[in-house]
């Protein structure tokens, strides 16, 4: 059986060519001039940073037996042949990582009640004057730019070093990352239940109450849940500053060269990442099915 | 005509049990919920030392702090903080660009229509998982034990801990991607390569052009914050005018930071409305 592949004539096929080649030229040049752009912005930005190919050549040896390193005992072991020695802290940084978790927990929780209050002002269709509007949105755009982390720094000095300005760093950011989020999802309820409501001459909190929230709760609580997942990385290093939580652990063992602490500190954070993760990701499906999983 | 109706309740009572007479235990869900919520922030907030007397004084502290940062002001060293500033978006262009170039490869083997093998796909995705469960500072001091304080390290902190994410996105995109064209391509006789080349790519790069770009934006904020430990960029000037209480210069940076963000922000979404057409990348 032979295969038949029609091809066509010559002439044909060069008239053909040469009308495809008109057609993507503007298409390629517009491409071409994309790259060189970027590939201009790019040598820039390696000149602003200090890249130097040779360190990384030099010390990226380093970058491996790093992990080599972090994962070898004091004993000159693996670390995996020895797991009692080389979990020895294990007591203390589980209830550092449990700080860690309360910091976000309530940070988020706190973050998400302020959002709450805030929302209905910064939405488009339920705020009740232009000029709050405008005001509750710069705010949430302030809190919400500002990273949390250099909230922490100016908190510590402002209340102290420990758990609280992390906790309150981190409910200041949730605020505004979560304000808005919830002001989108208002903006997109649908306004007829609001009109049926205040025809019976409800007030504006009633309207809120009984037309917008019932559509927008589901949502509220899926992202919160997805803030609380963001913020326990957050808070993993809030400690870097000295706002609270296992980072703190962390920051000594790294600078101080406490290699095989260094592995076991990253273990317990990325499996608590992966266990919270995996919980509130299923909490979510059920809790409000598939679709809210966002 | 026709005047109120009367309404038998009780028939529509037992019509839609559901509405009205629900089960204790589904009214009980939500106010037990909350209360396990309130218990757990009591909790944390005896465990995590708060108290009033020192939240109010911190309060007070922090209005002292914000007097005191009016006027913004950079004093004599704007240029430097100017430096920076380029620093950081060097840093989050530099590292953004390092960890998509780096993760595309990799995202394929990540797929499930590319990779079909669950045993080589497994590995792939939980090495990228660990990757993004590291935060960026962690990887920003890791490199400073390898390459030495300043931008460099911050470049590929970016670098490392985007790969995760990207990696991870990349792959959805893949996955997302319509089968049709690859089997078109199959049907031609492409290789694999031939397939992931006129049959994926076209389909993904666009999205992948949309996440980077909007990654660009994100990571001019962290790259922000990772010169607080010491790699580079307008953060460390941030943590040290912070340490010496040189509050109108903090206020200075915080602003610069802000438009700088905000500018980016313009600049991206512009951008990748032209790559992608108004279309919302997640």
């Amino acid at each position: 059986m032979t295969v038949a592949v029609s091809i066509l004539p010559e002439q044909q096929l060069a008239v053909l060519n040469a009308a495809y080649n008109k057609a993507v030229f503007r298409k390629r040049l517009r491409l071409l001039l994309g790259v060189a752009i970027f590939a201009a912005a790019l040598l820039l930005a390696a000149i602003g940073a200090e890249v130097n190919l040779r360190t990384l050549f030099t010390y990226f040896g380093n970058f491996v037996s790093y992990f080599d390193r972090i994962l070898t005992l004091d004993s000159g072991q693996r670390v995996w042949t020895d797991v009692g020695e080389w979990l020895w802290g294990w007591r203390k940084c589980l209830k550092m990582l449990g700080e860690t978790l309360l910091i976000s927990y309530v940070g988020t929780l706190t973050g998400a009640v302020f959002a709450f209050a805030l929302n209905f002002f910064a939405a488009e269709n339920t705020s009740p004057a232009p000029w709050l509007r405008f005001v509750v949105r710069r705010l949430l755009e302030f809190a919400r730019t500002v990273p949390g982390i250099v909230f922490a720094l100016i908190f510590v000095i402002a209340f102290g070093l420990g758990p609280m300005a992390g906790v309150l760093a981190i409910a200041i950011h949730s605020t505004g990352a979560l304000g808005k989020l919830f002001s989108e999802m208002v903006e997109n309820a649908d306004m007829k239940p609001v009109e049926g409501i205040r025809s019976t001459g409800a007030s504006w909190l009633s309207c809120m109450r009984f037309a917008i929230l019932p559509q927008v709760t589901a949502g509220y609580a899926s992202y919160a849940l997805l803030r609380f997942e963001i913020n326990v990385r957050e808070a993993s290093v809030m400690g870097f500053v000295g706002a609270g939580g296992i980072g703190q652990e962390l920051v000594v063992a790294i600078r101080k060269f406490y290699y095989s602490d260094v592995s076991a500190i990253l273990l317990l954070i990325i499996v608590t990442v992966f266990i919270i993760d995996i919980s509130t990701g299923w909490l979510r499906g059920r809790l409000f099915g598939k679709e809210a999983r966002t | 005509m026709t005047g109120p109706q009367e309404v038998d309740t009780a028939e529509i009572r037992a019509r839609y049990p559901d509405v009205f007479d629900r089960p204790a235990l589904a009214r009980l869900a939500m106010p037990a919920m909350i209360v396990a919520a309130l218990g757990i922030l009591i909790y944390g907030l005896v465990d995590l030392d708060f108290s009033p007397s020192r939240f109010v004084a911190g309060l007070s502290q922090l209005g002292w702090i914000s007097m005191m940062m009016i006027p913004p002001d950079p004093g004599s060293s704007l240029p430097i903080y100017l430096k920076a500033l380029g620093e950081t978006l060097s840093i989050a262009l530099l590292g953004t660009t390092l960890a998509a170039l780096f993760a595309l490869p990799v995202s394929l083997l990540a797929a499930r229509n590319v990779v079909p093998s669950i045993i080589l796909r497994f590995p792939v995705r939980r090495f990228l998982d660990s990757i993004r469960g590291v935060d960026t500072l962690i990887w920003a001091l890791v490199w400073i034990n390898v390459v030495g304080l300043g931008p460099f390290a911050g470049v590929l902190a970016i670098a490392v801990s985007d790969f995760g994410a990207f990696g991870k996105l990349f792959s959805e995109a893949i996955e997302g991607a319509d089968q049709k064209q690859v089997e078109g391509i199959r049907a031609s006789g492409g290789s694999a390569l031939h397939e992931i080349r006129f049959g994926l790519m076209p389909q993904v790069l666009p999205v992948i052009a949309g996440q980077v770009l909007y990654f660009i934006e994100s990571n001019t904020r962290s790259a922000t914050i990772i010169g607080i430990v010491g790699a580079g960029g307008i953060g460390l000037q941030l943590a040290e005018q912070i340490r010496v209480l040189e509050w109108q210069k903090v206020s200075f940076l915080i602003l610069m930071i802000l438009v700088a963000v905000a500018a980016i922000d313009f600049i991206s979404s512009k951008l990748r409305f032209a790559i992608i057409g108004r279309r919302a990348v997640a």
